[in-house]
């Protein structure tokens, strides 16, 4: 079972969390807080596997974590999982947003959070494995996209349309010039 | 209405959607707070107005809230609303804010039920997807029970999306509402053969976390995962199959025997890393397994321990540390094999990576032998020194510890490097939390080991002399605790006993139990001193040495701890009434003067001779007595007392513990015999306390009340848990009685035959050598004799005395004489064994949800139909047929094999535990009842198809029942096992209908209420 997942940048900023066994929302800042403190200290060059983390789980738990530019994937589970293959599904599921996103950045986690919610969904249920293979996990992801633009229809067009000048926005612009925000601006455009 | 759609969407345009609020909350970094409380404002706004889409772009926006840290629960019920929502994309935001957010505790829960109901029925599949993924989140036991039924018509959907989420589901239903695993558990185990392999993959994924928990009850499903394992090339199955494989191969050592082959196989053949490495665990689960029986399986052990190199030597440092993990599995059954990868192992321990260094240290317990022992914790040292984080630091002293002290310091082979080691350690780490573990390793050594004690008081002399007090962690204060004790316990052997003292008296900031430890101590030590006086006849430093302990425990009685204020003023009087005596034998002597010309000096040391020949010279003699009673309160050996001992004590018939001796309670001496199992110090030191109360009030009693209640301290002693740390091997053999004579002359022997040993020159010390450790010296000294050693060759011999005692010496040769004992006896009340194991239940958890599910789930197996049926043919015919080898599958075979068997023990044993026999019974042909089965068989056997559905229900219920029961009471009184039989016997006839009905009409469709029931007729049995 997988107890929860974690994805935080380099400065511990939650992008994701998805905690598969009830926490209140302090407990869930601490332990997110815990875990960053755990895997930022750890070098590039180390195994991806570390024990403890005394808030989440026991003995019986490990955090499986990939660090990936500026952001860390954690999954803690618990020992019926296969270190190994949660290795590969934290792999399958950044390919997965990569896919999803085009070249996947830290700005598309952050503004997308519901998105990468719904991808995660398709991988992993109540802490179970659901899927691995990527290419049902694409069209899956598709065919429901596929149902929210038809229902948005006509009628979301005036509302697409003011938040892709929003989206435009200059000063935020000038902000973030060095993210790739414009061409994920340009891309909300064409939807 | 069009319109006001329009509308709506229009105004919505302005509201800030979830990407306008992100940055809002970057672009507002300093103030954040404030900015989301403003948002959360705008968002209660929002949530009131009736159109649909914006209450569900305020849900989206709280999601994103609460990943924030910010609690949502209050909009509940507008998050119900959105998931109610007609609209796809409304529903997914909606349930993805429930899954976050709600709980199964949450109140709001019961007002999904219908809808939830509503989605997971949907045309749609997406909505039922949607739902099942949200529902898997926050499920509650009512929603379980209230929606099991829906989610098991979802497992056999057409749509394979909707059946693989359904199995998932069923997993958290079962876990929320245990009685749902049995009726869906057939359908569950058709889903392992679904055609599509997600479902497949699912169902096991299912079934494997089921087993993982109750793996018995899963058991007769090994032949279908058998075949899975062998067919399937989906990776993520197989390593959940082989993982299971692992799960069940300790209940059934015949399966793992069958699973070996395949696995070599496998692990020749894959190329994925994680399978193989799968493979290789559960190997190794299987020769654990069977170790006891099968020695001839070297062959799979060298190839997974060349596998594990293979992955240990790998530049992946993610190999490297599950081949460490799966290393540290072998090690526990066959050492040998790892011991010869020891080079790897001790090269991992210096790995930049902590994770696998932790794990190397795991192995290290397996790898140190006499030889290499120094070497290794010389390494350790060296780390702690270099370590960063206190978690490794102390992980590293723990394993230093362990490694010395397993199987009663079996591999040191000179204790006074251990101490050595020990006092560095106390050095190294001050801020270590296992300080306690160091005081009880000094403990243990100073008890057990007698010839090191000499050596031990100067070192805990100097370790006192120089422990810096304030700088140090509250644990570390601990090793005060010990040294203080073992100081004054063997003051004898003390150098300088005098300077020890005074560094005991020296004032310090310590907690109260430690310092009430010191004052005791420093009775013990006065004690001593006082007697050699007496025996050197120098009154006048007794003198001196009384006022100057009164003077210094004076500091002590004004301490604000009301223990150490006791133990100092005891002492205080104690000395007091000492040198009292003194005062008035100096004027009695100055009356002696008068009469014989002698001094002083001389009278009181002819009264000592004339004392013991005849005692009623009367002052000085009382002196003597004084400090010769001092000397019996702390005489006498003092031995390693079992950790269980105390428990083990049977209460002598008619005592009642709770009555009171003496009436209403007075006063503390209940203390003594109070357990108190974790708090070892604090809890000794109260003991003492209560011994401390009676040696106070023995001053004023007679001989024979002192001899008593030294007799009762002994025996307190013997009795008390808490007088040292456990042993971790020691045999039936050592069973002593407490504080027997024996057993202080056994110690004596030991003396005598270690007297002439030369240790002299090793006590010197102290002084160290820049840049070597002390504990260094040691190694280069060994490691010089052994060179010696070579020169003059010489057989080995290892020497055991009858006694157990355990030499450690097999390589100090040259004088054949052993350097150092390990003392392992141990006191334990007759007739109890040590290794008595009575701490399994405390790993019960009562809010494990597993514990629910372990149900008998009467799985059938591949052969067991054709079981039934032989069984149907030979129960009226006295079952007098040979069996028939059904099949040429021997798992098969053995299956039918082990339910023989368990036959056999039902019959046996028809009072045992539903749990164990519940499945033999529902396979047993009815041999106990047979004669009544018979009976009501052929009353069954023409019963109509319509009866036979009557039943059904009933039957149901029925098991329902015994369910309940199942999970009530383990024990079955005679009444409920009645009621078993019969529904046992009613089971019989059911499965007798359903054969005559095959026989019959060759019909198959009885699948109906036996699966109900969990029993599965495959028809290709059918004759």
């Amino acid at each position: 079972m997988i107890k929860a997942i974690l994805v935080f940048n380099n400065h511990g900023k939650p992008r994701l969390s998805k905690f598969y066994q009830y926490f209140n929302e302090d407990m869930q800042q601490q332990i997110i807080k815990e875990t960053f403190q755990l895997v930022s200290k750890r070098e590039d060059n180390v195994c991806n596997f570390l024990e403890g983390g005394s808030l989440i789980g026991g003995s019986d738990y490990k955090l499986i974590y990939r660090h990936y530019a500026t952001l860390y994937f954690v999954f803690c589970v618990d020992s019926s999982e296969s270190e190994l293959g949660i290795l590969d599904l934290i792999q399958v599921f950044v390919e997965t947003l990569d896919k999803c996103f085009e070249n996947v950045c830290e700005l598309d986690l952050i503004f997308h959070a519901d998105a990468v919610h719904h991808i995660l969904a398709e991988l992993v249920m109540g802490g179970m494995v659901l899927q691995t293979n990527m290419t049902d996990i694409l069209a899956r992801i598709e065919e429901q996209n596929k149902l929210v633009k038809q229902e948005a229809g006509i009628s979301a067009a005036p509302a697409r349309a003011v938040s892709a000048v929003k989206s435009m926005n200059i000063p935020q612009q000038i902000k973030d010039i060095k993210l790739p925000d414009l061409p994920q601006a340009i891309k909300d455009l064409k939807f | 209405m069009a319109l006001k759609k329009v509308k709506g969407n229009f105004e919505r345009m302005f509201d800030k959607n979830l990407t306008d609020l992100v940055r809002g909350i970057r672009n507002n970094k300093d103030n954040e707070a404030k900015y989301i409380a403003q948002c959360i404002e705008e968002i209660k706004l929002e949530l009131r107005q009736d159109n649909i889409s914006v209450k569900c772009n305020a849900v989206a926006k709280l999601t994103y809230i609460q990943m924030l840290g910010y609690d949502i629960s209050w909009a509940g019920f507008n998050i119900i609303e959105v998931m109610s929502s007609s609209r796809f994309t409304c529903k997914r935001i909606g349930y993805l804010a429930a899954s976050q957010c709600f709980h199964p505790e949450s109140e709001l829960l019961m007002l999904t039920t219908n809808m939830i109901r509503k989605d997971l029925n949907s045309q749609n599949q997406y909505d039922a997807g949607v739902a099942l993924s949200g529902l898997s989140c926050f499920i509650s036991p009512d929603l379980s029970r209230d929606l099991a039924n829906d989610i098991m018509t979802l497992m056999s959907s057409t749509k394979p999306y909707l059946r693989m989420k359904a199995v998932l589901m069923m997993y958290k239903v079962f876990l929320r509402y245990p009685e749902a695993l049995r009726p869906a558990f057939p359908k569950l185990k058709e889903k392992l053969e679904d055609p599509d392999p997600g479902v497949q993959s699912a169902a096991v994924n299912v079934i494997c976390e089921l087993a993982r928990k109750n793996p018995k009850n899963y058991l007769p499903l090994a032949p279908v995962f058998f075949k899975l394992m062998t067919t399937s090339t989906n990776n993520w199955m197989l390593i959940k199959i082989i993982k299971l494989f692992g799960a069940l191969t300790p209940l059934e050592p015949r399966l793992g025997k069958k699973l070996i082959e395949p696995l070599t196989n496998l692990i020749h053949s894959t190329s994925a890393m994680s399978l193989l490495y799968e493979c290789i665990n559960t190997v190794i689960a299987v020769l654990i397994s069977i170790s006891s029986g099968m020695p001839n399986h070297s062959a799979s052990i060298q190839l997974c321990v060349q596998k594990l190199r293979i992955l240990i030597e790998d530049s992946d440092q993610n190999l490297k540390y599950l081949g460490l993990l799966a290393m540290s599995k072998i090690l526990k059954t066959h050492p040998k094999s790892v011991q010869e990868h020891k080079d790897l192992i001790l090269a991992c321990l210096d790995d930049k990576d902590e994770s696998i260094r932790l794990r190397s240290l795991d192995l290290l317990y397996g790898m140190v032998s006499k030889k290499n022992l120094m070497e290794i914790v010389k390494r350790l040292l060296g780390h702690m020194e270099r370590a960063e984080g206190s978690l490794y630091r102390d992980e590293l002293l723990y394993k230093v510890i362990e490694i010395c002290s397993q199987s009663s310091y079996l591999y040191v082979t000179n204790f006074e490097w251990y101490l050595t080691v020990l006092v560095e350690l106390i050095q190294l780490e001050a801020g270590s939390k296992h300080g306690r573990l160091i005081a009880e390793q000094l403990l243990d050594v100073a008890i057990r080991v007698p010839v090191v004690r000499q050596f031990a008081v100067n070192e805990m002399t100097n370790l006192l002399d120089t422990f810096p007090v304030s700088s140090q962690s509250h644990s570390m204060y601990e090793v005060l605790y010990a040294a203080a004790w073992i100081v004054g316990e063997f003051s004898n052997d003390l150098e300088d006993a005098e300077k020890t003292l005074n560094i005991l008296l020296r004032p310090r900031q310590l907690p109260g139990h430690i310092q009430g430890v010191f004052v005791q101590n420093v009775t013990k030590i006065f004690t001593r001193l006082a007697t050699t006086c007496l025996e050197s006849e120098d009154v006048e430093s007794l003198i001196r040495l009384c006022n100057h302990v009164l003077e210094k425990l004076q500091t002590f009685s004004s301490i604000n701890d009301i223990e150490v204020q006791e133990r100092a003023n005891s002492a205080c009087i104690l000395i007091e009434m000492l040198r009292s005596q003194f005062h008035v034998s100096d004027s009695r002597s100055e009356l002696y003067n008068k009469n014989q010309t002698k001094t002083s000096f001389d009278i009181i040391s002819t009264d000592d001779n004339k004392n013991l020949a005849k005692p009623l010279t009367v002052i000085p003699t009382f002196a003597i007595e004084i400090v010769q009673e001092m000397a019996l309160l702390f005489d006498g050996e003092l031995i390693p007392v079992a950790p269980k001992a105390q428990r083990k004590v049977p209460l002598p018939e008619g005592l009642d513990l709770d009555e009171w001796i003496n009436g209403p309670p007075e006063d503390e001496s209940s203390n003594s015999s109070q357990e108190d199992k974790d708090e070892l110090f604090i809890s000794a030191a109260h003991s003492e306390e209560g011994t401390l109360g009676k040696r106070r009030k023995s001053e004023e009693l007679t001989p024979e009340q002192i001899e008593r209640n030294r007799m009762a301290r002994l025996i307190e002693q013997s009795h008390n848990p808490h007088y040292l740390k456990s042993l971790p091997s020691v045999t039936d053999g050592n069973k002593q009685k407490p504080a027997s004579a024996s057993n202080s002359n056994y110690n004596v022997d030991q003396y005598d035959n270690i007297d002439d040993i030369p240790i002299s020159e090793l006590s010197l010390d102290v002084p160290l050598q820049i840049g070597v450790k002390r504990s260094d010296r040691y190694l280069m000294q060994e490691k010089t004799i052994n060179k010696e050693k070579k020169k003059h060759k010489k057989s080995k011999k290892s020497k055991k005395t009858k006694n157990k005692v355990a030499y450690s010496s097999s390589e100090s040769e040259d004088d054949s004489k052993p350097l150092h004992i390990v003392n392992t006896t141990m006191d334990m009340p007759e007739g109890v064994a040590l290794s008595d194991s009575e701490d399994k239940d405390s790993k019960f958890d009562p809010n494990d949800p597993h514990r629910a599910l372990n149900i008998e789930l009467d799985i059938p197996d591949l052969e067991e139909p054709k079981t039934r049926k032989r069984e149907a043919k030979s129960a009226p015919s006295n079952q007098n047929n040979n069996p028939v080898t059904m099949s040429s599958d021997t798992i098969s075979n053995k299956k039918k094999e082990k339910k023989k068997s368990k036959e056999k023990d039902s019959v046996a044993l028809k009072s045992e535990s539903i749990e164990t026999t519940e499945a033999s019974k529902t396979h047993t042909k009815s041999k106990t009842k047979k004669k009544s089965h018979n009976a009501k068989n052929t009353n069954l056997l023409d019963i109509s198809p319509e009866n036979e559905e009557s039943l059904a229900p009933m039957s149901v219920t029925v098991e329902k029942q015994k369910k309940d029961k199942s999970h009530k009471s383990k024990d079955i009184s005679g009444e409920d096992y009645i009621k078993k039989k019969e529904k046992k016997s009613k089971r019989h006839h059911h499965r007798y209908e359903g054969k005559e009905k095959k026989k019959d009409s060759n019909a198959s469709s009885i699948g109906g209420y036996e699966e109900a029931i969990g029993i599965s007729t495959p028809s290709k049995e059918i004759i």
